[in-house]
Formats: C-alpha cells, sequence, structure tokens
C-alpha cells in the first residue's frame, strides 16, 4: 500500500488545493527504544516533490522537526479538473515513495 | 568517521540508484540539494545564513502565522503561513527552541500560492519563526507558541 494519501480539490477561485497526508516514522534520532536503552536511529523525509503537468509546484526540504506521519497542505493556480498530481518522497535512509492523484 | 560517513553515503545512493534503475522514480527527483548544514544548524541566524547566504530579516506584517497559543503536545504543532507578497519563491518555517531550529523549507513553483500548511515538533516554548524569501529579499513574521509537553525525545 502506498504511504501517500493525498486529494487536490478545485475551488470556484480556480485555486487548487491538495492536502497530503504521508505515512513515515519521522525518527528524530533523540529518542530511546524503551526495551533496548539504545537511541532509536534517525529516519525522516528529506525531500518531496509535487508536479502538476510535469511542472514543479513545490520542492519541501524537510529536517526532523516534522511530525511523524506528515501532513502538507499547499494552493495551486492553473489546475484543472482531472489533471494529474504527482508527488515523490526521498527520506535520508534513501527510501522513496511516489503517488498520483487526478484534480477533482 | 569519515570512511563511516562514506559507507553511509554510498549504501544511501546505492538504494536510490536500484529505484531509479526499477523505474520507479526519475532521477530529477532525486534530492536535488538537501541544506544540510543548514539542517544541521543549532542557532538561528546560523541555520538561515546557511540556507540563504544571509541572515538580514525584514519584519512583515503582511505574513500570517496560523499555530495555537498553547500546544499540548509539542510532537504535533499544526503551522500554517500565509503571505501576500508578490513573488515569493521560498518559505521556511523555524522553531526558535529546537535543538536544531529549521524544521522545513519550501520552494515554490510559479502558480503555487504562498500558502504552506504542515505539523511540526517543537521541544519547548518558543517562537515559530516564518522566513519568506521574494525577490533577493528575506521577510519574516514570528508566534509565540507555549509547549507543555516538548516533543523532540528525552
Amino acid at each position: 500500500m502506498s504511504s501517500i494519501k493525498m486529494r487536490a480539490t478545485l475551488g470556484e477561485n480556480g485555486v487548487t488545493t491538495v492536502k497530503v497526508l504521508i505515512s513515515h516514522p519521522m525518527d528524530t534520532g533523540l529518542v530511546k527504544d524503551k526495551n533496548t536503552g539504545k537511541f532509536i536511529p534517525a529516519h525522516f523525509i528529506q525531500e518531496v516533490v509535487c508536479e502538476h503537468n510535469g511542472t514543479r509546484l513545490l520542492t519541501a526540504e524537510w529536517g526532523t522537526a516534522i511530525s511523524k506521519n506528515p501532513y502538507l497542505s499547499f494552493r495551486f493556480k492553473g489546475g484543472k479538473a482531472g489533471d494529474a498530481i504527482k508527488l515523490n518522497w526521498v527520506d535520508n535512509l534513501g527510501n522513496s515513495d511516489s503517488g498520483e492523484v487526478a484534480i477533482q | 568517521m569519515k570512511r563511516r560517513i562514506f559507507l553511509k553515503g554510498s549504501l544511501a545512493t546505492g538504494a536510490i540508484g536500484i529505484a531509479v534503475g526499477a523505474g520507479l522514480i526519475t532521477p530529477r527527483m532525486v534530492l536535488a540539494a538537501w541544506p544540510k548544514a543548514a539542517f544541521d544548524s543549532k542557532s538561528v541566524d546560523g541555520a538561515i545564513d546557511s540556507l540563504f547566504g544571509k541572515s538580514t530579516l525584514t519584519g512583515s506584517d503582511k505574513i500570517k502565522i496560523k499555530a495555537p497559543d498553547i500546544a499540548e503536545n509539542g510532537a504535533v504543532v499544526p503551522i500554517s503561513i500565509e503571505t501576500d507578497i508578490d513573488g515569493v519563491e521560498s518559505i521556511s518555517l523555524i522553531a526558535e527552541n529546537n535543538a536544531t531550529p529549521l524544521t522545513s523549507s519550501f520552494v515554490l513553483g510559479k502558480g503555487t500560492l504562498a500558502y504552506i500548511a504542515t505539523r511540526i515538533k517543537m521541544g519547548k516554548t518558543g517562537n515559530v519563526i516564518a522566513v519568506v524569501k521574494a525577490g533577493n529579499k528575506l521577510y519574516s513574521a514570528s508566534k509565540e507558541v507555549k509547549v507543555t509537553i516538548g516533543g523532540c525525545g528525552g
């Protein structure tokens, strides 16, 4: 299952609102595992890229201080119903995932 | 130490390499330039300087920060930033009293409006600072958030 839940809604004013939820632990590297007493290594998303018709809408650079299971919302002009919005994330361990949704 | 960092790096690129090879992600979408020094910086000025090459901020009342006055759980603090400054290129979000203050930086595309909402972790009470880059100038605004339980571990 994809780690990305995404919704893109076109408003009457021609502005598309994109809302994204990603499931990811976003470990800071500062928290100790209660069972082993060892620090849980940092594991967090570093970059999120969002595109519309091949044009980049947003590049988000993230540190460890973005909350677990990150939420992101932004708005843009020029979207039409049915257009594809693509999103891709990469974390500090080299994992990545991508998702796509049509504007409603 | 260097060798260890090198190994870590090569492992990471290895995993990305495999993903690229399998056609899962297009190469240009992979980590254009994650500003490591800025995220590692332990001071607000250091982070801003490292990110933009300067740290002169102009205070602006055109930047609106929406954040709770009191955050009961520092691990999840909802923040939104909106501005009607013209020609915004990027919005960066800083939590003043975090061990590493820079939380995130958002580079906006052409048609993207100057609005960002996300959720951040805050270690303790302090200002949330929004830095907006527009036309080679840096504008900023801040809002204090009181944190009851810190959210950065420990």
